[in-house]
């Protein structure tokens, strides 16, 4: 709720918080370089809004599935295929018109759809929905949703669940039965080894699958909400996604985002990273060594070593597109597009291409070859 | 011996059974007590009938295979002398067969101990027999050979096996009750049919579909909608793949069933698609006096030119002009299926065969059918030309028919009905339950909409009816059932006494949600206790009547008493109910008295807000996600 709320709120403060807002701490962007910037993604942007066919252009999520684009937008499920969009809507059996999480079943190819009021599966057309008076789910304001194997893990306002698909039980995780402090899960990803869960307040959880036990990660010392000195542990209470991939765990948080290898953590801030803002919504990890950031303030791009950021300007709403090389340098590259809005939501791959979910509109990121 | 012939003789056996069911009739009426049909019949009960289900050649004719569903055999008979080659046992209760695309592998799909059984038609045994999902009831394996799909009937979906191993890749979600699977001709397409109707609001129209599958991708590309559909049986194609038949039950179930005329509770139909057709069309094949009851095995001739499908209820296959049908169907803009004389212009013979037909196969010339009578274990052997049964193979086994087999028989048959239009198992498909509910007439229309039960396990739970009115099976089964249904002439006391010996003896299926050893999980453990206990979590002692033991107590899961649970409604002539049995509660969805709770959780979630059906409002949720879990063992 908190998300949805506060990013309901932002954009209804419009343009003026969206289209101009103050930049945090910005590098400086060098005005000659000796040396050329790194090499990064270069994307031309399409964008989507309810002018080309979406339902509405608050995205929250979006979710590659072969050639198919799935958004969930504030008015409704939307699916791009075949350059139309088809919109699922309550009338079609969707739990709510408010669609804030999607995951895909790649073996089967249902797609899981969190909403406001309820969880979501679309199989082959037909649209089944499981409430907390319906179902044994938990909460009906499903912030996240991920599925692996026969399970699919939810993350609501009211704690964990998980759906075994083959029995059609429900678990539920919650205070009385993990480390959570609160239950306010915001996402979940889930695969063979680890299931993680961004917990608003309560930092990470971890359930391993093997040993079906449970693991918190959150402040280090305890009594404060941020860590304290730089990559001492997870690097904020308040977390609100998470990416498990190649072993490594990327965490997003309102402020500031972090790696963790299993032993060691890696914070990333706006003063020490090419992040363009503290407020990420939303993390996906690439492998190992690569990330995309969802921020309030632009998307960014980490490969490891350097950053690239994509957005509409700050100052002036033009497409923009800067890069962070190791030294902390920043160069602007040339662009003639950017995503719909720099508050991003939500990313997904197709290939080589990126889709964005954004507060205003969906980008297809078109990856362009030099 | 013709089915005819065989009828004559049993009814001899029926008349002196009937002799002696009279004089026990008599004597407890005099001794004051009712008839207890579980009581009259001894060891000769014990006898294990063939009862073939679906019948199936070999690619090169020679071979006509039977699925024996009550023996549990697979029998291979001479196609050209029906002389037996071997009886091949399989797993318990098998519900589905097909051949590898080669012939030279058998699967059945064993479906009471959810395993397949894949026979070598060349050593004509049993190689292996694989683990599968809930209640297998299909199977059909891509012409590749490559991977295998199982319609699972309880989980409601198609599993994808390994063909070679019996590995199970995945699940798809397919419609509640996934039954029946149906290759299209170039093995790209699978389509799969369910037998209860999926969820959707109460008192609306139930909803069915046809899951069509992509066979090389294993992923559902489509769901075909059934509207008004709940029983949804075979399907076939032409060989050109150019058309597509479906066997279903159209149920009345939102109107009172106040009258039988044009087909008072169900319409007899087929969904028609394909490239023939054009947007699919559902034809009935009733006609004004004369029913189709119970469809379910489709054949299409391999030039096109008949659709052959049995009716269980009516005991007949109704012969399809196609031509005749596409005519009909190009020319008379849908919906046409309430009427009931556009059938007259398709439907072109209807063939008397034995008990409860089911499946049915065609030789590759077309000019004969075999039709595998379940309830009398015979074959018929239908002329295509003449459209006359050539001759009847009787498969081996008891010839008596014991009353256990004469109740199965009318609980099946169409025939005691007006205009021979219902049966028992239309409402109870496979001696089970429909997923619907109904406005009976004789607690006024509008009146006291009651959701179907399931029949297993009834034994020791009455009184029956939702509202406990009926004391006993005969009396349930009988003059309310001739009355309210049937609007017919009475049972005769022995055929009404065999009926109710075959509902009170059903057995029930195994619980998919036990473990062996009848051991409980910790969520169930932890729902037991909940379902046990006395005091609530306040330590507030819960009053007898409102704890889930007392009610639901027993081996059936019910005292058998009456009870105010607060779920009257407007339509309601009352509020006491009799305490359900919680017999495979997990499947038998929806709940209440009237179907309003679409699920268990909604009994308690939506239906007791003040506590009356249990003290249940101080459970957190996933305390009551453990009680679910517990009842789902029962």
């Amino acid at each position: 709720m908190k998300k949805f709320l506060i990013t309901v709120l932002l954009a209804a403060a419009g343009s003026t918080v969206f289209g101009a807002p103050a930049p945090s701490a910005p590098p400086q962007v060098a005005a000659a370089r000796q040396v050329p910037a790194p090499q990064m993604p270069e994307f031309r942007f399409e964008n989507f809004t309810t002018a080309n066919g979406l339902p509405d252009n608050h995205v929250f999520a979006v979710l590659v599935d072969g050639d198919r684009i799935w958004a969930g937008t504030e008015n409704g499920l939307a699916v791009y295929e075949n350059h139309s969009w088809k919109t699922y809507t309550t009338k079609d059996g969707l739990a709510h018109r408010a669609v804030l999480s999607l995951a895909l079943d790649r073996r089967t190819g249902d797609v899981w759809a969190g909403t406001m009021a309820g969880l979501s599966r679309i199989s082959g057309g037909r649209i089944d929905s499981f409430t907390q008076l319906n179902s044994g789910l938990s909460n009906d304001v499903v912030y996240g949703v991920s599925v692996e194997g026969e399970n699919v893990w939810v993350a609501t306002a009211a704690g964990g669940c998980r759906l075994n698909l083959r029995t059609g039980q429900w678990t539920l995780y919650n205070e009385r039965n993990t480390p959570m402090v609160e239950i306010w899960t915001y996402g979940v990803s889930a695969t063979p080894t680890k299931v993680y869960y961004a917990v608003w307040g309560s930092g990470v959880l971890e359930y391993d699958q093997k040993s079906a036990r449970w693991d918190k990660y959150d402040d280090p010392d305890g009594e404060n909400e941020m860590v304290l000195f730089k990559d001492q542990g997870l690097i904020h209470e308040i977390v609100t996604s998470v990416s498990y991939v190649d072993n490594i765990l990327w965490a997003a948080t309102y402020f500031g985002d972090s790696r963790y290898d299993g032993r060691y953590w890696h914070n990333f801030l706006t003063k020490d990273s090419g992040l363009p803002s503290n407020f990420t919504n939303f993390i996906k990890g690439v492998d190992a060594k690569r990330a995309w950031f969802c921020t309030d303030k632009g998307l960014a791009y980490f490969d490891g070593v350097n950053w690239a950021v994509y957005r509409p300007s700050s100052k002036d709403g033009k497409p923009e597109m800067t890069v962070r090389d190791a030294q902390g340098k920043v160069a602007p590259i040339a662009v003639t597009s950017a995503p719909a809005h720099n508050y991003v939501l939500g990313i997904d791959f197709q290939g080589d291409d990126i889709w964005v979910a954004t507060a205003k509109g969906l980008s297809h990121g078109i990856r362009q070859q030099k | 011996m013709t089915w005819r012939n065989q009828t004559r003789v049993r009814a001899g056996m029926v008349a002196l059974l009937a002799l002696l069911a009279a004089a026990l009739f008599a004597v407890a009426l005099l001794s004051g007590s009712p008839v207890r049909a579980d009581e009259h019949r001894g060891s000769i009960e014990d006898v294990d009938y063939a009862s073939p289900l679906e019948v199936m050649l070999s690619p090169d004719g020679a071979r006509l295979y039977v699925l024996c569903q009550q023996s549990e055999e697979v029998r291979v008979l001479d196609a050209a002398t029906y002389a037996v080659i071997r009886n091949i046992t399989v797993g318990r209760v098998p519900r589905g067969f097909s051949l590898s695309p080669d012939g030279n592998r058998l699967f059945v799909a064993n479906s009471w101990d959810d395993t397949l059984s894949v026979i070598d038609t060349t050593a004509l045994s049993v190689v292996a027999t694989w683990p599968v999902g809930s209640e297998p009831s299909s199977v059909v394996e891509d012409q590749a050979g490559g991977r295998l799909f199982v319609a699972n009937r309880i989980s409601n979906d198609v599993a994808v096996l390994d063909a070679q191993t019996g590995a199970e890749e995945k699940r798809l979600l397919a419609g509640r009750g996934s039954s029946y699977l149906a290759l299209s001709p170039d093995g790209a397409r699978l389509y799969a049919t369910h037998v209860y109707p999926n969820a959707s609001p109460h008192r609306t129209a139930p909803e069915s579909e046809i899951t069509v599958i992509d066979v090389a991708r294993a992923v559902v590309v489509d769901r075909m909608p059934l509207h008004a559909i709940a029983g949804v049986f075979h399907t076939a194609f032409s060989t050109d793949g150019r058309l597509g038949v479906t066997a279903e039950f159209h149920p009345k179930n939102l109107v009172p069933l106040a009258h039988l005329e044009h087909g008072g509770a169900f319409e007899d139909t087929l969904t028609v698609f394909g490239a023939d057709v054009g947007k699919p069309v559902e034809v009935p094949l009733d006609e004004l006096e004369r029913y189709a009851s119970q469809p379910f095995g489709v054949a299409i001739a391999p030039d096109k030119s008949r659709i052959y499908i049995t009716s269980g209820g009516s005991e007949v296959v109704t012969v399809v002009d196609v031509q005749r049908l596409l005519r009909f169907i190009h020319a008379h803009p849908a919906p046409f299926v309430q009427d009931l004389s556009a059938s007259a212009n398709y439907v072109v013979a209807r063939i008397a065969v034995g008990h409860n037909p089911r499946g049915l196969t065609l030789t590759r010339d077309g000019r004969t059918l075999f039709v595998a009578n379940r309830l009398d274990d015979t074959i018929s052997v239908i002329d295509t030309r003449t459209n006359r049964v050539a001759s009847t193979i009787a498969l081996a086994g008891p010839k008596i028919v014991t009353a256990r087999r004469h109740g199965e028989q009318t609980f099946y048959t169409a025939r005691q009905s007006f205009q021979g239009q219902i049966g028992c198992a239309n409402c109870h498909i496979d001696s089970t339950f429909d997923g619907l509910t109904w406005n009976l007439e004789p607690d006024g229309f509008g009146r006291s909409i009651v959701d179907n039960k399931l029949l297993e396990g009834v034994k020791d739970t009455e009184p029956y009816k939702w509202t406990g009115t009926n004391p006993n099976i005969p009396t349930e089964c009988g003059p309310r059932t001739e009355k309210y249904f049937w609007r017919s002439e009475n049972y005769d006391d022995l055929t009404l006494a065999d009926l109710a010996f075959y509902v009170l003896t059903m057995q029930t299926r195994p619980n998919r949600w036990k473990l062996p050893g009848n051991e409980l999980t910790p969520p169930q453990e932890r729902g037991k206790a909940i379902f046990d206990r006395t005091v609530d979590k306040f330590k507030k002692p819960i009053p007898e009547y409102n704890r889930c033991s007392y009610c639901h107590s027993g081996p059936k899961g019910t005292n058998q008493k009456l009870f105010d649970v607060g779920t009257r409604k407007p339509t309601d002539n009352g509020s006491l109910l009799k305490a359900a049995p919680l017999t495979e509660i997990a499947l038998t969805a929806p709940y209440l008295h009237d179907g309003s709770a679409r699920s268990l959780e909604e009994i308690w979630t939506v239906y007791n807000p003040e506590d009356k059906h249990g003290r249940t409002n101080d459970l957190t949720k996933d305390e009551l996600n453990d009680l679910i879990e517990y009842l789902r063992t029962r």
